[in-house]
């Protein structure tokens, strides 16, 4: 007996109609779904279609390179790049001179290559690396001083170059360096302060935190540079850049500070209380359970202000020091480079972007292995 | 309490071993003992004045007048460490002792020599203020401008002599202002007044970057007097002689026919008595300064006469094009005038 049995075989599923799929699709769904999208579309790409294509030819196509007077790009209409290709070396070291510029750059790789491991503890790479504190603690407060000696010299034979020799992107670096490595232990004590209980530790921090985010950089740094000066004994100077490098340390760690107070308070009270029944001491309590979390939970706050310090450098220019933005500005002034200021600005323009978008990346990339968006 | 002490004084040594003491009194002593003048100069704003070259080299005709100093003190023009200050900065860095002196486009104003506590020393720029206009608005002084409307930048004494000499000339110009020099330079270009008005040496830097700098003319009134040269601190006259006598060493040098070129074959040859006790073949005048006797001719072969530095850096043959006009010398219609070398 034959019995049959009536299998449903359902048709295989139907294709999603054009406008849902593929390259078209994506057009239909997020440039063209209501007239409105449609409308600003069309402002996108005439907008596109008038900036883009002008901008390329005058930073890339009609930009000339080759040749080393300004000769070589009268008539071209594009960048005249040769500017920035002769005083390339003016630009990255200021006047360093130009045979001891190695110290320079074998100090910058020694960081460098410093700081991968602890930048990326544990790709495969570094997992390995068992002295990542020895590493840390050595470029935290060893390092430094080598640093200086080697960029100052007048030690192991090395002459010594005077700070107002230094300038270019590498005096730039060194103002944020100093920045943002003194701004955030002194950030976290300043922090940690204005919330202990003991009332004159309590004030000094308050005060100082208030009164230093109370006046803009500029006026911190002129106070350093005009008025001190006038204070001390006629003939005694203090270093300029050392002026400006403690002005910019205590400015960015003050506003570090409330940064990591917000990230303290964000902390929920049973934390500590946790960790003091386990008899964890202040100090113990804030390095192992409290300032973890805090820190965590504020990173992108802290790498903005790194950012924002790190654009703040230039302002050192009303000082007389010559930071990469300025160094720009008086080589453009050289009569024989007359008119290639927007070369000069658009190469720093290049170059802060690079910094900056690999600091926030690196932010990034940090809370994703942290975790921090609970 | 005790770490807190000792990092103290940790940075207080520190800090201390970066700073530097020089003597106030006795310039001259103190710059041979540090072996570099401390010339206080812009930061590379001023064209032609004072700016790094391609390798960094701080050129111009401020610079000169320190590389002149330097060559008449050490027997060479390189001893000299330039201290880039910015126009709010250059008068306290003078007056605490950080500079020497300032060589940095200083206004000689009645002011500044007394109540600020400086000496100036002479001229080596005669600037003054003047005005621009398109060519083909035909107008050839500035007494022309009757109704005209002219860009100038805000809060400088430059609004102040445009608005005085409107009124002295009962011309009816309408100043247009602006909050800076390069909004003025672009709101001139867009054509949104008849005529721009600054510095002459400043209208010779922004003529030089329009696009097609012929279609303009600087007229050939100058409405304002703006005398620049070297500054020092009251009180070391013999610092300051030296300075006078350095800037006018180069300008009786070029009186005198005296250049580069030839002061070599003139210190060996030459009759003309002058020549003879500026060189240093004659008498001990060096002495009198308390500088070596050759210290006019180090000046004149390293440096150059004023014309040399004059026409090597500002003049109609840089990209500044600035005619010697009333920088030239008494003799040939300027005002260019050096005591004698007696």
């Amino acid at each position: 007996m034959a019995e049959t049995t009536a299998h449903h075989i359902p048709k295989p599923d139907r294709e999603p109609p054009g406008s849902y799929v593929g390259v078209r699709g994506w057009i239909m769904q997020n440039l063209l779904s209501s007239p409105l999208n449609v409308f600003m579309t069309l402002l996108g790409i005439v907008f596109l279609w008038y900036s883009v294509p002008p901008l390329l030819n005058w930073l890339i196509f009609n930009a000339t390179i080759s040749g080393d007077t300004r000769d070589n790009c009268i008539g071209t209409g594009g960048a005249c790049w040769v500017f920035v290709k002769i005083r390339f070396n003016q630009f990255m070291y200021g006047f360093y001179p130009s045979e001891e510029q190695w110290r320079i750059n074998l100090t910058f790789a020694v960081l460098f290559i410093g700081m991968l491991p602890l930048m990326f503890w544990d790709s495969k790479l570094f997992r390995g690396f068992r002295y990542k504190r020895e590493l840390a603690v050595f470029l935290l407060f060893i390092f430094p001083f080598l640093a200086g000696f080697m960029f100052y010299g007048g030690v192991f034979g090395m002459p010594v170059v005077e700070t107002s020799q230094w300038g270019g992107l590498f005096l730039t670096l060194i103002i944020a360096i100093t920045g943002i490595v003194a701004s955030l232990p002194l950030g976290v004590l300043l922090a940690l302060g204005r919330r202990s209980n003991m009332p004159v530790i309590k004030m000094l921090c308050i005060g100082f935190i208030e009164l230093v985010r109370a006046v803009p950089l500029i006026t911190v740094l002129f106070m350093a540079s005009v008025m001190i000066p006038l204070f001390l004994p006629e003939g005694v100077n203090f270093n300029k850049l050392v002026r400006a490098l403690i002005a910019v340390a205590l400015f960015s760690a003050a506003y570090s500070a409330e940064t990591i107070r917000g990230g303290l308070q964000s902390i929920p009270k049973g934390q500590y209380e946790a960790a003091a029944s386990m008899g964890l001491s202040y100090w113990k309590m804030m390095g192992l359970v409290v300032m973890p979390q805090a820190l965590k939970a504020v990173i992108p706050g802290i790498v903005s202000g790194f950012i924002g310090l790190f654009k703040d450098t230039t302002l050192v220019l009303i000082i007389g020091l010559f930071d990469v933005l300025n160094i720009v500005r008086a080589a453009s002034q050289d009569p024989k480079w007359f008119g290639l200021a927007v070369e000069g600005y658009a190469f720093t323009a290049i170059l802060f972007f690079v910094f900056c978008f690999g600091m926030s990346q690196y932010s990034i990339f940090l809370e994703k292995k942290l975790h921090t968006g609970h | 309490m005790k770490t807190i002490l000792s990092a103290a004084i940790a940075a207080a040594v520190g800090v201390s071993a970066f700073a530097t003491t020089a003597s106030a009194q006795d310039t001259l002593a103190a710059i041979k003992d540090r072996g570099q003048i401390l010339c206080g100069v812009g930061t590379g704003t001023s064209p032609g004045f004072a700016f790094p070259d391609d390798e960094g080299v701080w050129t111009g005709v401020d610079a000169d007048v320190c590389y002149a100093i330097s060559a008449a003190i050490f027997g060479e023009k390189g001893n000299v460490k330039f201290i880039p200050t910015t126009s709010k900065e250059r008068f306290t860095a003078l007056q605490s002792g950080e500079v020497d002196l300032l060589s940095r486009t200083t206004t000689w104003t009645f002011s500044r020599d007394n109540n600020l506590g400086f000496d100036f020393h002479g001229v080596n720029f005669y600037d003054g203020q003047g005005f621009m206009v398109r060519k083909d608005l035909g107008v050839g002084s500035a007494l022309d401008l009757s109704g005209a409307s002219v860009c100038v930048t805000t809060g400088t004494t430059t609004e102040l002599n445009l608005t005085d000499f409107s009124r002295a000339n009962n011309l009816g110009i309408s100043p247009v202002v602006f909050e800076n020099a390069e909004e003025t330079k672009n709101a001139y270009l867009a054509g949104r007044c008849d005529a721009y008005t600054t510095d002459k040496s400043g209208l010779a830097s922004i003529r030089a970057v329009l696009p097609v700098p012929a279609d303009h003319v600087v007229l050939p009134e100058t409405i304002s007097k703006e005398p620049l040269g070297p500054v020092s601190r009251h009180g070391d006259n013999n610092w300051g002689d030296i300075i006078r006598w350095s800037l006018n060493t180069m300008i009786i040098a070029e009186e005198l026919g005296v250049t580069s070129a030839n002061v070599d074959d003139l210190k060996s040859n030459s009759e003309n008595p002058e020549i003879r006790r500026m060189l240093g073949v004659e008498g001990e005048y060096g002495a009198q300064l308390g500088l070596p006797a050759d210290f006019a001719y180090q000046i004149i072969k390293q440096v150059g006469n004023f014309e040399e530095s004059y026409e090597r850096n500002v003049g109609v043959n840089t990209p500044l094009g600035l005619p010697r006009g009333i920088n030239a010398l008494w003799t040939e219609g300027g005002i260019l005038y050096a005591p004698p070398f007696r």
